[in-house]
C-alpha cells in the first residue's frame, strides 16, 4: 500500500474515533454529574414525582415527562398525517416540474433556526388560540387556562418543524418503490387511489416508519421554539390548553441560575431523555428490521 | 375466426417524436400475435396502446383508432378500467407485489369487487392452475411472493393477470429475463390459454415468435413491414427487409 494511503487511513480513523468518544464521553459525564440525585432520591420518586420545586430540593420530574410526552404525541397527531400526505402528494400527484419546487420549500423549513419558530409561535400562534380557540372551550369548562401558552401550541410548532423530516424521508422511500409495481397494478384495472394506497404505501412502508420515529426524536429534543409558546408550567397537564414544560425547556431555563444540588438534578433529567431517546432508537431499529423480516 | 382488435392508421407521437407510423392491423380471437423487431423499432409501444399503459408517460399524442370488439379504446366515454380488465397485461421483469402469493392475485378480483373469501380461493387455486404453479405453491399460498424463482414469478405474474379474467392477455416479452427451462414452460402454457384468451406477444426472440404465434407482425422504425401468418412470415416473407431480419442479417 502506498505510504498517503495509510496516512489517509488513520486520518478517517481518527475521525472516526473523535465522533465515538465524544458521545461515550458525553454519557458518562451526564451520568457521572446525574446519577447522585436519581440514586439518593430513588427512581420513582424522581420519575413518578408530581412535584418539581428545585427551590425546596424537591425533584419530582413526571410533570416534565408529561409535557414532553404531550407536546410530542400532539405534533405526531398533526405531523404524521400531513406529512404523509404531503409525501404522497409530491411524489404521485403533483407534476414533476412543479413537484421539485415544492419539495425544496419543504427543505427549506427544515433551515429555519429553532427560535424563530418560537418566536413565530409566540407572537402569531399563542394569541390566535388565545383569541379564537380558548372561548370555545371555555363554553364546556370555564376553568380552562386562559393565555394560550399551551400544549397545543408546543403541538402545532413542533408538527412544523418535523415535517421536513417526515415529508422528505418519505417522500424518497414512496419515489423508490419501483414503478413496475405500480404498472402491475394499473394494468389490473385499478385506479389510481387503489394503486397509491394498496400497493405503493405498503410497499414504502418501512421509510414511512422510519421518517416518523427521526420526526419523533427531534420532536422529543426540541428545546427553543417549545421553550417560548408552552409556558413553562412544572404541572401535569389535564387539558390540550394547559401550559407545560418540557425536559428540555426546563433544563435551558433553570441550569444558568442552578446552585450545585439543582444542577445536578437537571443533569437527572438529561439521563431520563437520553434513555428515553436511546429506547426510541431501539425500538427504530427493531420495527423497520421486523417490517424488512416479514418480506421473507 | 373474429377479429378482436382492429387498429387503424394509428401514430403515436412521444413530444415530437414519432414512435408509431400509419399501424393497421387486426388481431384475432383466441390466437397467438407475435410482435418481432430490433429493440427501439416501436414493438414494446404499439402494444402499450392496446391497454392504454402509454397513457402514464407525459407528452404522448396518439392519432387514429383502436377498436376492441367494435368500440373505440380511446373514445374520451371509454372505461378505462374496464379496458383494462378487458385487456390484461405481463410485464418484461417478473413484478409480483411485495405481498403473499395469495393476496398478489386476489388483488385484481378484490379491486373490481370480489370479496367473497371461498370465491376468492377458488380464483386463486384456478389461476394457479392454469399456469402450472399450484403443485408448488400449494402449502406456501401465504408467504411472501419474492421468495419464489424469476419463472415462478412469472408464471404468477400471468396467474394474477388471469384472475381478473381478461379476454386479452398483452405480453412484453416475458421470457426475456427467464432461463430457458422456465421460458420453455411458459411458452407450452401460451398454447393453452389461446382456448380461452387472445394472446399478443412482443419479443426479441424469433424463435419463440416461430414455436408460439400464429401471426406475426414484423415492426421497423416504427412501422408495420409486414403482418401475416407466422408460418408465412418464416418461409415465405414477401419484404425484403423481413427475410433479412429472420434470417439473421440485422437486428
Amino acid at each position: 500500500m502506498k505510504k498517503y494511503e495509510k496516512v489517509i487511513e488513520k486520518l478517517i480513523l481518527i475521525s472516526a474515533m473523535i465522533a465515538t468518544i465524544s458521545v461515550a464521553l458525553i454519557t458518562v459525564f451526564i451520568f457521572q454529574s446525574g446519577i447522585s440525585v436519581i440514586a439518593d432520591y430513588g427512581v420513582i420518586n424522581f420519575i413518578f414525582g408530581t412535584e418539581w420545586s428545585p427551590g425546596s430540593g424537591i425533584y419530582g420530574i413526571f410533570p416534565l415527562i408529561a409535557g414532553t410526552l404531550s407536546v410530542t404525541l400532539g405534533s405526531l397527531i398533526i405531523g404524521i398525517p400531513t406529512g404523509i400526505a404531503c409525501a404522497i402528494f409530491l411524489s404521485e400527484i403533483l407534476p414533476k416540474k412543479f413537484s421539485k419546487y415544492f419539495k425544496s420549500a419543504i427543505e427549506l423549513l427544515a433551515g429555519i433556526p429553532s427560535v424563530v419558530y418560537g418566536f413565530f409561535g409566540l407572537v402569531v400562534l399563542v394569541p390566535a388560540i388565545r383569541t379564537y380557540i380558548v372561548p370555545i372551550f371555555q363554553k364546556f369548562n370555564p376553568n380552562v387556562a386562559p393565555t394560550g401558552f399551551s400544549i397545543l401550541a408546543g403541538a402545532i410548532i413542533l408538527a412544523i418543524m418535523i415535517l421536513p423530516t417526515i415529508v422528505s424521508i418519505s417522500e424518497n422511500a414512496i419515489a423508490a418503490v419501483p414503478i413496475e409495481y405500480k404498472e402491475a397494478s394499473l394494468a389490473l384495472g385499478a385506479n389510481k387511489r387503489e394503486t397509491i394506497l394498496k400497493i405503493i404505501i405498503p410497499a414504502a412502508k418501512s421509510g414511512i416508519i422510519s421518517s416518523i420515529i427521526l420526526g419523533m426524536g427531534r420532536a422529543i429534543g426540541e428545546t427553543m421554539a417549545v421553550l417560548l409558546i408552552t409556558g413553562n408550567m412544572a404541572k401535569v397537564p389535564s387539558s390540550i390548553l394547559d401550559p407545560v414544560a418540557t425536559l428540555t425547556g426546563t433544563i435551558a431555563m433553570e441550569m444558568s441560575y442552578a446552585p450545585p444540588s439543582h444542577q445536578k438534578a437537571l443533569f437527572a433529567v438529561g439521563i431520563v431523555l437520553f434513555v428515553i431517546i436511546m429506547l426510541l432508537n431501539v425500538i427504530a431499529q427493531l420495527s423497520v428490521k421486523g417490517l424488512g423480516g416479514k418480506r421473507n | 375466426m373474429e377479429t378482436k382488435f382492429k387498429i387503424k392508421n394509428l401514430n403515436l407521437y412521444y413530444g415530437n417524436f414519432q414512435a408509431l407510423m400509419n399501424i393497421d392491423m387486426e388481431i384475432y380471437e383466441n390466437k397467438i400475435t407475435a410482435l418481432i423487431g430490433p429493440s427501439g423499432c416501436g414493438k414494446s409501444t404499439f402494444l402499450r396502446t392496446l391497454n392504454r399503459m402509454n397513457d402514464l408517460i407525459p407528452n404522448v399524442s396518439i392519432e387514429g383508432t383502436i377498436k376492441l370488439d367494435n368500440k373505440d379504446i380511446y373514445n374520451k366515454d371509454y372505461d378505462l378500467i374496464e379496458l383494462r380488465k378487458r385487456v390484461g397485461m405481463v410485464f418484461q421483469k417478473p413484478n409480483p407485489f411485495p405481498k403473499t402469493i395469495y393476496d398478489n392475485i386476489v388483488y385484481g378480483p378484490k379491486i373490481h369487487g370480489v370479496k367473497d373469501k371461498e370465491k376468492l380461493d377458488y380464483i386463486v387455486e384456478r389461476t394457479l392452475k392454469e399456469v402450472a404453479l399450484w403443485d408448488e405453491t400449494k402449502d406456501r399460498l401465504h408467504k411472501s411472493a419474492l421468495g419464489l424463482s424469476g419463472g415462478q414469478q412469472q408464471r404468477l405474474c400471468i396467474a394474477r393477470c388471469l384472475a381478473v379474467e381478461p379476454e386479452v392477455i398483452l405480453m412484453d416479452e416475458p421470457t426475456s429475463a427467464l432461463d430457458p427451462v422456465s421460458t420453455s414452460k411458459i411458452e407450452g402454457l401460451l398454447e393453452e390459454l389461446t382456448e380461452k384468451y387472445t394472446i399478443v406477444i412482443v419479443t426479441h426472440n424469433m424463435q419463440q415468435a416461430g414455436r408460439v404465434s400464429d401471426y406475426t407482425s414484423f415492426f421497423l422504425n416504427g412501422k408495420v413491414i409486414e403482418n401475416d401468418k407466422t408460418e408465412v412470415i418464416f418461409s415465405n416473407p414477401k419484404d425484403k427487409k423481413t427475410e433479412d431480419y429472420i434470417t439473421g442479417r440485422f437486428g
